[in-house]
């Protein structure tokens, strides 16, 4: 963006995200995964951290993280480790968390991210895995954290397997960060590896901003920003802090390193500033496991299982289509059901209009859509009243549903059936039919719409505009 | 001679099994026996913190160092911030234990977290060694050996990070196994330094070792650490022919190893060598250089991390703080002693960054080189022979006031230690009218070796465990 010295300044954007795996069992316990159940009722002595407990890491979770990995074209490791990250806190049942340092699983890998003016590459830095850390419940009579007496602890979530991927500081606009997180969220979601659900927590992200002169190369003091749960909210936040530090830097000032912690139950309240303080976390290599060596064959097999990208799919859809509906038809998983509809010979920008618009407000299960009986709706929706189509799109999702009997009522076309009504509603409104002769285009509408009245919406609408036209002109 | 005729000082776990089997004396009846011992004994030796009243199995009974988890039965790892704490799960090596019947008598004493080489550090108590009460038992599992020693356990189970397992043995007159690291599970074992910490039977004599070894060694699916272990053979043999044996000088020749301790060694060597041994002097120089100083920083910064975990929010003791932050300094403040403390700070500022490559990173790498000057000599000797400590026991509180004094008693112990091989205390005779520990050492996964030539030493040199104030 331009400020007001002329200086255009160009926003540098890292982001760091994390995804809970929908593994089975924990991280490093047996433990069933996933939190929720009655407080504490998913732990053991592994989890809770009890004297002389040890971590016996998830293959599955490893698994995953090679998959994602493979699926960002990063470079597998030969040989990964696990360290601890130490610090203290109440939802760290160790006190240290085990996690992956300077010799991740998966690093320098990329993400492909199309945009309406070509796409644009955002560099992996690294993915790697971690468990995950507790859930604090601060008790107060407010039950906020402000004026809290005493914190519980609920270790249900503690150890779930995370895997964090950060991305090099490669994006230059919120509206790029924000396509990344949904491509990626995508990406998390299509390969099995968790629900990423934003609300639900089992997808988090940071992200780093930062502001340059437009054309250098340097990186100045970012601040970071966390627990945004949403992307619009994201963007805007990001936006936000480019023009703060854009005007703070207009205006001879100096950015200082700090966090905004975002009220993720309130968008609208200003976040919250910390100072980031130097945590010395004082990793070293986790003695308590061994390292993981991930095998070629088992790589090789994991490649294997990894389909087309959503990015690569936009890619070819937007070849047929604008981008602008081939990225709303793959980050809506609909893409794979367009595809199949108008294989079965419907039109390709008309189902993509019915996909995008009519069937999500719908909310209809794409999977439960028969691809075949869609295609004959589509080909059928110039012909058949919008009620009409509407209606069977409810039904869409309904076992056995057939398009039969909605593509049956087309409207009515024939204009021996329509003339009488037309002449009808132009002999009863006599006044508005001068003004349309005196040259009050605008009336054709009206007229229209009385005929659509009059046959109860099956009339033809276009063959009616035009019969209408023709009377009164006659 | 104890209840039931049983004469717990001379009688082998071995023994033991003999008379179970005849059915000449009941599981009960040989609990009954080692109660009435420690009933006896334990006050003035305080080699046990809890006592189990109910026998469960009825096999051999056994004595289980504090820092081994045991389901039920307080786990105390010699430190007050344990002092209420009850596992809801056994140890592998407890519930292996189980598995072969074995009723626990009771937890022995030890160092706070096994950090210390007297028993001193322990919140507890020190324990007293039996062969001579003014003295320590040596540690950190010093209430493991003097029971043992002392008759009031057949057997028991100890646990070696530099050496607390050996030295004990060493000091107390027993047999004393370090196993090779990942024979033995660590699940439920107190963490001290997990890269070194390793379990480990203190017998009577040799045979006994291996039969407990036998029963808690193996790979254990909750230790990602421990590998399949060959089948572990009874020694029978009563010579030592075509073994090669060599002597590390920088081991033996040591600044400060007491004549006494020098004479019996060499007399030990000079059995070997009759019983048909191989006997050579070899270099082990670096290990021994660095061996203890890196030792006392990897060691130290595992347990800082290990440690942690006691912070008042899940078990243990706990001291009331306005905050969490407030909170977990205070009950570690009250609830920690000084020796874990120091270790901690020392595990910390090596951890810290800017000191972590010169401090931990480096002392890994060394570690590295410790191991392969072991290995270089494995391709000459079968085993390495070395006193396991230039003394014998020294008195209490004869050393509890200077920590390195204190740590250089282990200077003998931690080479092999930190190369992850196996070594095999055994004693070799008096100095004084105090046991005097032999260490044999030998390649990863030896243990049928040691116990072999431990075997046939030990029959050769005919010591008697039984100590002089008790026989």
């Amino acid at each position: 963006m331009s400020g007001e010295t002329g200086v255009t300044w160009e926003p540098v954007i890292g982001l760091e995200i994390h995804v809970q795996l929908k593994t089975e069992t924990k991280m490093f316990c047996r433990c069933k995964n996933g939190a929720g159940g009655e407080p504490n009722s998913q732990t053991c002595p592994v989890c809770l951290a009890f004297p002389g407990a040890l971590p016996v890491p998830n293959r599955r979770a490893i698994e995953e993280t090679v998959k994602l990995g493979l699926a960002l074209g990063c470079t597998i490791a030969d040989r990964a480790v696990f360290h601890r990250k130490n610090y203290f806190y109440p939802d760290l049942s160790k006190a240290y968390q085990i996690s992956q340092y300077d010799e991740p699983l998966c690093s320098g890998g990329s993400l492909l991210v199309p945009t309406a003016d070509g796409d644009i590459v955002i560099g992996i830095t690294r993915a790697h895995l971690e468990e995950d850390a507790a859930k604090n419940v601060h008790v107060a009579a407010s039950g906020r954290l402000h004026g809290a007496t005493a914190t519980l602890v609920d270790f249900n979530r503690g150890g779930s397997a995370l895997l964090e991927i950060v991305t090099e500081p490669d994006i230059h606009s919120s509206e790029v960060a924000k396509r990344f997180l949904q491509l990626l969220r995508q990406t998390v979601v299509e390969l099995g590896l968790s629900d990423a659900e934003l609300e639900k927590g089992s997808m988090r992200f940071d992200v780093n901003v930062s502001v340059r002169p437009a054309g250098t190369t340097e990186l100045r003091t970012r601040t970071e920003l966390k627990n945004m749960n949403s992307f619009n909210f994201a963007a805007k936040g990001i936006e936000k802090e480019i023009t703060r530090q854009v005007a703070i830097y207009e205006s001879g000032g100096v950015v200082v390193q700090e966090t905004l912690h975002f009220d993720p139950g309130n968008e609208e309240s200003p976040p919250t500033r910390s100072k980031e303080e130097a945590q010395d976390y004082r990793y070293f290599p986790e003695p308590d496991l061994v390292p993981i060596y991930p095998p070629l064959e088992l790589v090789e097999q994991l490649r294997q299982q990894i389909g087309e990208l959503p990015s690569a799919r936009i890619g070819r859809i937007a070849d047929t289509l604008s981008f602008y509906d081939a990225d709303v038809l793959v980050t809506g998983s609909l893409d794979r059901l367009w595809s199949a509809v108008v294989e079965a010979g419907a039109d390709a920008k008309e189902t993509a209009n019915v996909l995008a618009n009519a069937f999500v407000a719908a909310g209809i299960d794409p999977a439960a859509v028969d691809a075949r009986e869609l295609a004959k709706l589509v080909s059928a929706r110039s012909e058949i009243p919008r009620a009409v189509f509407d209606e069977a799109l409810t039904h869409l999702g309904d076992p056995g549903f057939s398009a039969d009997p909605y593509v049956a009522q087309k409207a009515v076309s024939d204009v021996s059936e329509l003339d009488p009504v037309i002449e009808a509603v132009i002999a009863a409104n006599p006044g508005q039919a001068e003004q349309f002769r005196g040259g009050k285009e605008g009336l054709l509408g009206f007229f229209v719409g009385q005929v659509m009245k009059e046959t109860r919406g099956k009339a033809d609408p276009r063959v009616v505009s035009d019969r209408v036209r023709s009377k009164l002109a006659g | 001679m104890g209840a039931h005729g049983i004469d717990t000082l001379r009688l082998s776990a071995e023994d033991a099994l003999g008379l179970l089997e005849r059915g000449e004396a009941t599981s009960r009846e040989l609990w009954e026996a080692y109660r009435a011992a420690i009933d006896a004994q334990n006050p003035e030796l305080n080699a046990f913190l809890t006592l189990v009243d109910e026998p469960e199995g009825d096999g051999i009974p056994i004595a289980i160092k504090d820092v081994i988890s045991t389901k039920g039965i307080r786990t105390t790892a010699g430190s007050k911030i344990l002092e209420p704490y009850v596992p809801v799960f056994d140890a592998t090596v407890a519930a292996r234990c189980k598995a072969a019947s074995m009723p626990c008598l009771g937890k022995t004493n030890t160092d706070e977290f096994a950090m210390g080489s007297s028993t001193e550090n322990s919140a507890y108590g020190p324990t007293h060694n039996p062969w001579d009460l003014d003295r320590v038992p040596g540690g950190s599992g010093g209430g493991s050996a003097a029971a043992v020693a002392a008759g009031l356990a057949p057997w028991a189970l100890g646990s070696d990070t530099g050496g607390s397992i050996k030295l004990p043995s060493a000091f107390c007159g027993n047999v004393g196994l370090r196993p090779t690291y990942g024979t033995v599970s660590r699940y439920g074992v107190v963490a001290f330094a997990s890269s070194l910490d390793q379990v480990g039977p203190v017998t009577r004599n040799v045979r006994d070792n291996a039969l407990l070894y036998r029963i808690i060694s193996g790979r254990d699916v909750h230790d990602s650490t421990t590998v399949d272990v060959p089948p572990v053979l009874l020694p029978e043999s009563e010579d030592l022919k075509g073994l090669r044996i060599g002597l590390p000088r920088q081991l033996n020749d040591l600044d400060g190893i007491e004549p006494g301790v020098k004479a019996a060694v060499a007399s030990a060597i000079a059995l070997a060598e009759s019983l048909g041994a191989e006997i050579d002097e070899c270099e082990l120089p670096l290990s021994v250089d660095y061996g203890l100083p890196c030792y006392y920083l990897i060691a130290p910064a595992e347990a800082s991390a290990n440690l942690a975990r006691f912070d008042g929010v899940r078990y243990g003791a706990r001291s009331d703080g306005p905050d969490f932050r407030e909170m977990v300094m205070r009950t570690r403040h009250d609830f920690l002693g000084d020796e874990s403390k120091r270790r901690i700070m020392i595990g910390t500022y090596a951890l810290s960054s800017g000191y972590y490559d010169a401090y931990y990173g480096t002392a890994q790498k060394v570690r590295t080189v410790i191991k392969r000057e072991h290995d270089a000599l494995f391709e000459k000797f079968d085993l390495l022979i070395s006193p396991t400590c230039a003394t014998t026991a020294f008195r209490l509180g004869e050393k509890s006031a200077d920590p390195l004094a204190m740590y250089l008693t282990d200077v003998l112990t931690i080479p092999s230690n930190m190369a992850g091989l196996p070594g095999l205390s055994i004693p070799c005779g008096l100095s004084d009218g105090l046991p005097v520990g032999l260490q044999l050492v030998g390649p990863q996964f030896s243990e049928n070796l040691l116990y072999r030539a431990g075997h046939a030493l030990e029959g050769a040199i005919g010591f008697d465990p039984v100590p002089g104030r008790l026989a």
